[in-house]
């Protein structure tokens, strides 16, 4: 079995094909367009929501959560407080595209600089810190489950 | 929140109204400038006419981690289309947090004529204002700064900040409470501040730099702000004074507020900010 989760590489992948800049970005915010797709049923969670499933060093506010499937895979679900936090949004919808599904053990070795891979390597550290913050929480949400 | 002109601005004119700019979009000698922390506001819709000016890609400089030399800036300049006389109008996401910082990084390069858009991207949108994906572009020119890059007016550099400490000057932190009492280095698992040690430049005081801003992203008035930094925290608005963050930009924020709003003599925004002193050998440091 590979590392890395299958829709992740593809991911990846795709995102290397993109040569500018505005190209980059264009992609970006379609994908934040379809954040209402990843972002938490009331079912899960309500605001105000437990600080718990904050992501710390994340300015636009987003929080995650992850959901057992009967497969024993996670399904993770966003928010972002901050309506014009659109890199987070377009995070939050390559998080669940990627590694929602996957393999928990895979998740789990998942490596926060993938965030470069999908804004480039000129983002501004406070930007992506934020963005690995968002990371960080769904692969520990992946460790949890493994060590529980 | 009332008229700019009604809060008692010791600088009123460093603020225009999102109307002002509605009614200037046209106005040749008005150049709007939009400066972001999130990279694809300005591409997904951004005032008619307005211009990006990237912190990352524009305003830094590649290699060295410095602003930009002379040269680049009178490249960036001549590129968005304004000469020295051009009234630069700066707004932005998060109460205008890097749209300061932008208009800070002019000013040291001389460029004073520059003001900022009360409320910031979110009023514009909030108010239903037009946003255009229009790709923006103006006949360059050749713009001259008017002196080299000033490092000292409004820039405070480590050594100066020592100096500033050793003479138990007055220093305002404006991170978290988290960041400040060090207490977020102790976060497993998470990324912080990428800073070896947590606390604070001994002698700051911690004033949040949202505190200045309303929830609409306009700023307070000058009355309420005496409140916080003077009334609340103690700040003498004669002393020299030195605003801090992570990498400055929350601090620019800050450095708009007292310099301008409050109209202090002397203050200066420290951009090395926690990430050079938190790693820097020997500084001292409070908890």
């Amino acid at each position: 079995m590979s590392d890395i989760p299958a829709k992740l590489q593809e991911s990846i992948e795709d995102f290397s094909f993109i040569t500018t800049r505005t190209e980059r970005q264009e992609y970006l915010i379609q994908l934040a367009g379809s954040f209402d797709d990843v972002k938490v049923p009331e079912r899960i969670a309500a605001t105000p929501y437990d600080e718990n499933h904050r992501v710390p060093a994340c300015e636009s506010d987003a929080f995650v959560w992850a959901e057992e499937n009967e497969d024993g895979t996670l399904k993770f679900w966003f928010d972002v407080l901050n309506p014009q936090g659109l890199s987070a949004m377009a995070m939050a919808v390559i998080l669940d595209q990627s590694l929602s599904g996957a393999p928990i053990e895979q998740v789990a070795n998942v490596q926060s600089d993938i965030v470069l891979d999908f804004f480039g390597k000129s983002i501004s550290m406070g930007k992506g810190q934020g963005l690995m913050g968002i990371v960080n929480m769904v692969v520990a949400e992946a460790k949890r489950r493994l060590n529980t | 929140m009332s008229e700019i002109s009604e809060r008692s601005y010791a600088n009123s004119d460093v603020l225009v109204s999102t109307q002002w700019v509605a009614d200037n979009l046209d106005n040749p000698k008005i150049r709007i400038v939009e400066s972001n922390e999130d990279p694809l506001l300005y591409p997904s819709g951004h005032i008619p006419g307005a211009v990006e000016v990237d912190w990352t890609s524009d305003l830094n400089d590649p290699i060295v981690r410095d602003y930009i030399s002379q040269d680049a800036f009178e490249a960036l300049a001549s590129r968005i289309g304004i000469t020295p006389d051009t009234t630069v109008v700066f707004y932005g996401d998060k109460s205008n947090w890097w749209a300061t910082y932008a208009l800070w990084v002019f000013r040291l390069f001389g460029h004073t004529n520059a003001k900022i858009m009360d409320g910031g991207r979110k009023k514009w949108v909030d108010e239903g204002r037009e946003l255009s994906r229009e790709a923006v572009s103006y006949e360059a020119t050749q713009y001259k700064a008017a002196h080299d890059r000033d490092d000292k007016t409004d820039r405070a550099l480590r050594d100066d900040v020592l100096k500033h400490v050793q003479a138990s000057g007055q220093l305002v932190d404006v991170r978290s409470p988290a960041e400040y009492t060090g207490e977020k280095l102790h976060m497993e698992g998470y990324p912080q501040e990428g800073a070896l040690r947590g606390g604070h430049i001994p002698g700051a005081r911690n004033i949040p730099w949202s505190r200045a801003a309303n929830e609409d992203g306009t700023f307070k008035s000058a009355d309420e702000l005496r409140k916080i930094y003077e009334e609340e925290q103690g700040l003498n608005s004669g002393n020299p004074t030195v605003t801090y963050c992570r990498i400055g930009e929350r601090s620019s924020h800050s450095w708009f507020v007292l310099s301008f709003l409050l109209g202090y003599p002397n203050v200066r925004n420290y951009d090395g900010s926690w990430t050079e002193w938190g790693n820097s050998v020997g500084v001292p440091i409070e908890k």
